[in-house]
């Protein structure tokens, strides 16, 4: 079982967006894991292990794209208990999904990875738009939005339960497949393996003391995109931010009564 | 300028709503580029009443796709159907509402047709520029598509829903073509009952945050929500504190709603929340804590404690629905 995971880094989502002129500033910008990315590490090293404290049964790789400092978010990764890493050089801040997918499609061709599963979404670029760009360009099945994943005994398939408008729909991939995570993936007992029947805590695990200082043995593979011979036109371009409407703040009521009769006679919505 | 293809949605035979929000942006599309059809798509079995109902909106054509492997949405299957009608029916521009089915299909399909794609497109600039939102809502971009072909995904909170033209279309059938599923199947359907509206399509949304402290407290809000008819919502920390089930959290990570009214009760304000509910037409705001942000987006806020205003203002809304 080899189960390639994309990473991207972002800006911290807890800190406040400022723009300047056409471009968001990052400027002392710091940057974190994309939290859906490191949902998806969480479940891949569930999915290669046998249970809490149980060895591990398989390999996770890490792929990300950006600049050199992204190596620290890969790092991070592996730190959690990723096995290695793969950093394509690229203007992360530049490229738009179908570049991401184009290049990621170019390293499952070379890792040929059992699973690809990658974070529903980032949260810059909030397109959610790559895992099934990938699994287009591959022909490969995809299952998005995943709440809950089992892999099957013979490691075969996996089934899916992935939020879907009016509930959960499960949906069995064979193997090779893309999987999407949302949130729900990282609850204690969303992510079960034929092996064992471990539970976990809720939430994407933190790095342990050990796992930082193996993390600084483990390699970060450095490729470009010519290498993996593919070549990059934008298909999207931002040609500029702006902010978005502000909505003014309204009123203080004093009491309920105030409160009902401001939204019967004014707001008009009651 | 080549048409616009509009991907619409049915459930059991009968159009999805969510479908007419896609409906009013390729309109707008239309009116901007001046030229070019707009041509509707249902794919599924039995679809005939839905590719009629759909053709009531002042749509130049319906192709309608119908075949028994079909029947239930993946991904793997109507992806290549859209693809081959986007090219047969010589549209230039894909686009679809940004539901779940959206969200899965529509990229999958830019993949089949090398096209760049805009997701949760909420303007447009341009015959193929447009604005979304990006970053939790904090920024709009503005982006173009340079491919020849492109693929739009329409947040459905920004677009009214289209009305019906009092006329009919012509609906023509295409064929599905070869349909595989690349081996995949989907092996249930875990369906969430509940008497309430869903989140995203209630008219009024009631939302507690962790401040609500305890999982049976979240019936006050039930109570209001069950008299106004609408939906019961919650934060991630409430979510996460385990008050409530995850799928009613509210937020960037979780769904995006825009009620009529929206009421947050113990509720901070944290961005990430605010980026779920912000474009809600009426905001009210019940917190103890004056300095809370969720004050500066709402419309009426009081400041109290929920425990003191809840009951008093369910017995008043009573009052106010039995008077109606």
């Amino acid at each position: 079982m080899k189960i390639l995971v994309t990473a991207k880094r972002v800006p911290d989502p807890e800190q406040k967006v400022k723009i300047k002129g056409d471009a968001v500033d990052l400027a002392g910008a710091n940057f974190v894991v994309n939290p859906f990315d490191e949902y998806a590490v969480e479940t891949a090293l569930r999915l290669t292990e046998k249970g809490s404290g149980g060895e591990r049964s398989g390999e996770v790789v890490v792929l990300s794209i950006g600049p050199k400092d992204a190596s620290q978010q890969v790092r991070s990764c592996l730190a959690m208990g990723a096995d290695r890493g793969i950093l394509v050089a690229g203007d992360d801040t530049a490229l738009d999904s179908e570049q991401v997918a184009r290049i990621v499609t170019a390293v499952v061709q070379k890792e040929k990875p059992t699973l690809v599963l990658m974070g529903k979404q980032t949260v810059d670029g909030d397109a959610n738009q790559v895992p099934q760009l990938v699994a287009g360009y591959l022909g490969l099945p995809q299952a998005c939005f995943a709440c809950d994943v089992e892999l099957a005994s013979d490691q075969a398939s996996v089934t899916v339960g992935r939020e879907v408008d009016g509930g959960t729909e499960f949906k069995k991939l064979p193997l090779p497949a893309v999987v999407s995570v949302d949130l729900r993936i990282v609850m204690p007992n969303a992510v079960r393996n034929a092996q064992g029947g471990a539970t976990y805590g809720d939430g994407p695990r933190y790095a342990s003391l050990k796992g930082i200082m193996a993390a600084k043995k483990k390699t970060i593979e450095e490729l470009d995109a010519a290498a993996l011979g593919v070549s990059l036109t934008p298909a999207v371009k931002t040609v500029g931010v702006e902010a978005p409407p502000e909505r003014k703040a309204g009123i203080k009521v004093e009491s309920v009564d105030q409160l009902i009769e401001k939204l019967r006679t004014e707001a008009k919505v009651l | 300028m080549g048409n616009i293809l509009i991907v619409a949605e049915q459930k059991a035979g009968a159009l999805r709503s969510a479908s007419l929000n896609a409906i009013s942006f390729a309109r707008k599309l239309r009116e901007t580029r001046g030229a070019g059809d707009l041509i509707g798509l249902v794919i599924g079995q039995n679809v005939s009443g839905a590719a009629s109902e759909l053709a009531g909106y002042g749509l130049t054509k319906v192709i309608s796709v119908d075949h028994a492997s079909l029947g239930g949405y993946m991904a793997e299957t109507y992806a290549p159907v859209v693809a081959q009608v986007a090219k047969a029916q010589g549209a230039d521009l894909v686009c679809g509402t940004s539901t779940s089915m959206g969200k899965d299909l529509l990229p999958r399909v830019a993949a089949l047709l090398g096209a760049g794609m805009a997701s949760e497109v909420s303007g447009v600039l341009g015959p193929k520029s447009f604005r979304r939102p990006m970053l939790a809502g904090n920024v709009v971009a503005k982006v173009e598509v340079t491919t020849a072909m492109a693929v739009v995904s329409v947040r459905q909170t920004e677009w009214a829903p289209a009305a019906a033209s009092g006329s009919s279309c012509a609906v023509e059938t295409a064929d599905a073509g070869a349909v595989s599923t690349l081996g995949a199947q989907v092996v249930k359907l875990e369906a969430v009952t509940s008497a309430r509206p869903d989140l995203t399509d209630a008219k009024v949304v009631v939302s507690g945050g962790r401040g609500m402290k305890a999982a049976e407290n979240f019936k006050h809000l039930e109570a209001i929500a069950d008299l106004l008819g609408g939906a019961v919502g919650a934060t991630r920390a409430a979510c996460d504190a385990g008050l409530v089930p995850n799928d009613l959290q509210v937020g960037q990570t979780g769904k995006v709603v825009a009620p009529n009214l929206y009421v947050a009760v113990a509720i901070s304000g944290a961005i990430q929340h605010l980026a779920g509910m912000k474009g809600s037409k009426v905001i009210v705001a019940i917190n103890k804590d004056p300095e809370a942000p969720i004050f500066q987006v709402a419309d009426y806020g009081l400041v109290a404690k929920w425990e003191d205003v809840l009951p008093e203002l369910t017995e008043k809304l009573k009052a106010v629905k039995a008077s109606q």
